[in-house]
């Protein structure tokens, strides 16, 4: 059993549909890699997983169990948490409290604040610091604590790398593989290719709403995903 | 009324962007016959009615600018009835004090709300929403203690304004009450119409598009904070016309209820029940106020209940009003303020055009 | 000296200024929803302690009841959030600003219908009249002094519900982005109803209090919430500390508006000097936040 699928899902910002017939299902303990151009209809997929939008048609499952119509904050209790677009760290809470915000919900597992410290040590010194100061990459790698702090079984993540330099993309890549081994599952949203595809078991590209190719990155060509990427 | 406007041609079919439709030009021959039956009302209606009407006109007005402000500019004010007291205390002072007819005291009662109106906008536009409609009650409640104060004008029991009573005496009940009214049918007419004049205005346009959304409309080269100062000063002058007008009917002046939030109260009620940010809303607002306020407001504290529980209601289960209500039935629109897409010529129409519901075929 | 006197009580009136206003602000705060029924909600929990204190031989001291009334209050507040007010909180502040209005005439005419227009009082005995003479002219009553102790007590342990528990630390998460504290797993909703529920509990304390010290009428509310209001202005929003400078800024220009021209000019004087104070410092003396 797949850990998340979604059947057939079909969203709408009122009357204007913005996902058609979307069907993925991503396995526990892989990164699954979400690509494709800016209003693709990638991050409204990621809204739905996390319940900010309710499919008019289709199915979400989380672990067998449909949560169509379930408030985000029972997903979180369920072990689904995000890291949002555009980072949306608390501006006027400190690091510190911003990463006990993650940890709302109380769930058990490996993740402590000390832990994040462990696997963000740029953020230890800072931990006082209110987070409206903080630089892009600091508040990147806040926003990824924050949401290993509910102990997910499966992360959102949202355009992690937009608009950092690339030394701290790679950081925050080179996390990956300790998030997968504290049994984290990474559901990942990316318009920037190039880092997503080396650490992602499975990729599906969105074009216009749809899902245009999906499969396995290594038996893909670059061709295929161009083709599928930019819709040609 | 009908302004049709740049056609260009697509694919054999024919464009063009008009505001009214045929049934509207109808509608506009009706209003005119019905303004001008209203206009002659008192000659042949009797004094009983011609007094229920100037009441009606009054509230109508007041309510069509408070619309008009928040519709308009975005601007929710519970600080009216500052102007509404102005109004009536300026006729007071220019006809009892200056001994100017009560007539043309109106019309300075007007000019006396928009220079009162000037200054209370530089203040209270450094809030925003809500804190906004707060600053506006605190500067009515400062004209209504400073106005309480003096003495001259009878303090916190009001005064007789003279001169209105001898003309009465002068004039006889009929001929007085007529002429007031077509000062409150003048003040209801010119409130609608500068509505629409400024709902259909450029600027207008582009404000409802981005009602709120402040940097939207600036970007898009609106001034706003002009947009906001002209729709106060334009409803300060309004209010204080129609307080006017109220002095004229009661033959006095008091603080207590010229400078009262049960007007903010009413207007809000009138403005909910029909339709917010429409100009016929207020127009079937006021009707039900009106018939609400004949049947029960002798039940006092229990009418005033209903009205705040009906509001809330309304607000919340049907936020478009009675109005929003009608047009989502039946489409019909009394004053055009949408522009519409029209064309001819061969083909289906385009997707985008079917599946709007502004668009009428032509 | 009366003029010290003067601002001594100016002060003292001050504290019961910012419990009014404490609660406006919270709510604001963590729902961006000014709450126009705010001064009403003042009111009301006087004439709830009035009928818990009751009449005739076995009448309870209503210091006791307002713990009573707070719970009360506190219950009714998130009541009034789930049930009302969280409907209009994401559709917009022109809909908040109505349904509060409407919200604000409906108590307002139920508390004259219950309880007739006339002045009440809660009585404490010699507590109403006990006070401190400093001189001749100058005599400190015990009620106020308490009423200020109250103030400055009920706002360091806001700072500190705010500062040091999951809750508080919910407030400040959905004031800075209600979407984000969604997806941490915060119920928006719940937090909304218990930041109503915290509001009416303090504006209780000032309600019941201001019962204590002097008469009160249905009619007050109004005038409530444009005090609160220009606490919390002056003060600066978001800054509760500020609340009660606002507070004790608004209380002094009153009094000694009062003592330099008559009784009839003390409210006049206290919102002339919130005039200047917005046209001169719109953002008030200890602002957190930028805008409105």
């Amino acid at each position: 059993m797949s850990l998340l699928e979604l059947e057939g899902v079909n969203v709408f910002y009122e009357d204007f549909q913005a996902l058609y017939d979307i069907t993925i299902s991503v396995e526990e303990g892989e990164v699954f890699a979400c690509i494709g151009a800016n209003g693709a209809g990638k991050s409204t997929m990621l809204k739905t997983v996390a319940g900010l939008l309710i499919p008019r048609e289709g199915r979400v499952l989380f672990d067998g169990q449909p949560i169509n119509t379930m408030p985000p904050y029972k997903r979180v209790e369920l072990g689904i948490s995000s890291v949002p677009e555009g980072r949306r760290v608390f501006p006027s809470l400190t690091v510190h409290e911003n990463l006990l915000m993650g940890a709302y919900r109380k769930r058990k597992g490996p993740w402590t604040a000390d832990a994040i410290y462990e696997l963000f040590p740029l953020l230890q010194p800072l931990r006082r610091r209110q987070a409206s100061g903080l630089s892009g990459g600091e508040q990147q790698a806040l926003a990824i604590g924050r949401a290993l702090m509910a102990n997910p079984r499966l992360i959102l993540m949202d355009e992690v790398s937009l608009g950092l330099a690339p030394v701290v993309i790679k950081r925050i890549y080179e996390a990956f593989p300790t998030l997968l081994e504290n049994g984290c599952t990474i559901l990942v949203v990316e318009q920037d290719v190039q880092h997503v595809l080396t650490v992602a078991g499975h990729v599906a590209c969105f074009l216009e709403g749809r899902i245009a190719l999906q499969g396995i990155p290594s038996e893909l060509s670059n061709e295929q995903i161009t083709a599928a990427y930019f819709g040609v | 009324m009908s302004a049709a406007t740049s056609p260009a041609t697509q694919d054999g079919r024919q464009y063009s962007v008009s505001v009214a439709s045929r049934v509207n030009l109808l509608i506009l021959g009706f209003g005119i016959l019905i303004v001008a039956i209203l206009a002659v009302f008192p000659l042949f209606g009797g004094t009983e009615w011609t007094r229920r009407l100037i009441d009606f006109f009054c509230y109508l007005a007041l309510a069509e600018l408070w619309n008009l402000m928040l519709g308009y500019a975005g601007l929710i004010s519970a600080g009216q009835q500052g102007f509404i007291g102005i109004g009536a205390y300026t006729l007071w002072l220019f006809s009892d004090i200056l001994g100017i007819s009560p007539f043309l005291g109106v019309v300075f009662a007007a000019i006396g709300g928009a220079i009162i109106a000037l200054p209370a906008a530089a203040l209270v536009f450094k809030l925003k929403g809500g804190y906004l409609a707060i600053g506006t009650w605190v500067i009515a409640e400062i004209l209504r203690l400073i106005v309480a104060n003096i003495k001259r004008a009878g303090g916190n029991s009001g005064i007789n304004i003279q001169a209105t009573s001898e003309l009465v005496q002068e004039l006889g009940n009929a001929a007085w009450y007529s002429r007031v009214y077509w000062w409150a049918l003048a003040g209801a007419i010119l409130a609608i119409g500068v509505t629409y004049f400024l709902l259909r205005s450029r600027t207008g346009l582009a404000l409802t598009a981005m009602r709120d959304n402040d940097l939207a409309a600036e970007s898009c080269g609106v001034n706003l904070w002009r947009a906001k100062l002209y729709t106060f000063l334009i409803a300060g002058a309004g209010c204080a016309l129609v307080g006017a007008v109220q002095a004229m009917y009661t033959l006095r002046v008091h603080p207590g209820s010229a400078f009262s939030i049960n007007w903010t109260a009413y207007l809000i009620f009138i403005a909910v029940i029909g339709g917010i940010g429409t100009i016929e809303g207020p127009i079937i607002g006021t009707i039900i106020f009106y018939v609400l306020r004949e049947t029960t407001s002798q039940w006092g504290t229990w009418y005033f209940i209903a009205l705040g529980l009906l509001a809330i209601i309304v607000t919340i289960w049907s936020p478009a009003g009675i109005y929003g209500w009608v047009l989502k039935k039946t489409n019909f629109v009394m004053f055009p303020l949408q522009r519409k897409l029209r064309y001819s010529g061969k083909g289906d129409a385009p997707p985008e055009a079917a599946a709007g519901g502004d668009v009428s075929t032509g | 000296m009366e003029w010290l006197n003067a601002i001594i009580q100016g002060i003292l009136l001050g504290g019961l200024y910012a419990l009014f206003a404490v609660g406006l602000s919270l709510v604001f705060g963590t729902m961006r929803l000014v709450n126009l029924a705010h001064g009403d909600l003042t009111v009301l929990p006087a004439y709830i302690g009035l009928i818990i204190v009751g009449t005739g031989v076995h009448r309870f001291n209503p210091l006791y009841v307002i713990p009573i009334v707070m719970v009360i209050m506190f219950i009714f507040g998130y009541a009034l959030q789930r049930g009302l007010l969280n409907f209009v909180v994401q559709k917009g502040e022109v809909q908040g600003v109505i349904v509060t209005f409407g919200l604000s005439i409906v108590i307002m005419n139920a508390l004259q219908e219950a309880f007739t227009p006339n002045s009440q009082r809660l009585q404490v005995g010699s507590l109403n009249s006990a006070s401190i003479t400093i001189s001749d002219q100058l005599a400190i009553g015990w009620l106020p002094i308490i009423i200020f102790i109250l103030a400055v007590v009920v706002i360091a342990a806001l700072q500190l519900y705010m500062g040091r528990t999951m809750m508080g630390r919910a407030f400040r998460a959905v004031s800075d982005d209600q979407e984000a504290a969604r997806l941490m797993g915060v119920n928006t909703k719940h937090v909304w109803g218990v930041a109503m529920g915290v509001a009416l509990l303090i504006a209780t304390i000032g309600g019941v209090m201001y019962g204590i010290r002097t008469t009160f009428h249905p009619m007050l509310g109004a005038d409530r919430l444009i005090f609160a209001f220009e606490a919390v202005i002056i003060g600066g929003m978001g800054s509760s500390w500020g609340t009660l400078l606002g507070g004790v800024i608004l209380g002094v220009a009153q009094l000694l508006g009062s003592f330099a021209f008559g009784p009839a000019w003390s409210i006049l004087c206290g919102h002339v000097v919130f005039v200047i104070i917005l046209a001169l410092r719109p953002q008030g003396f200890l602002a957190k936040t930028v805008t409105a």
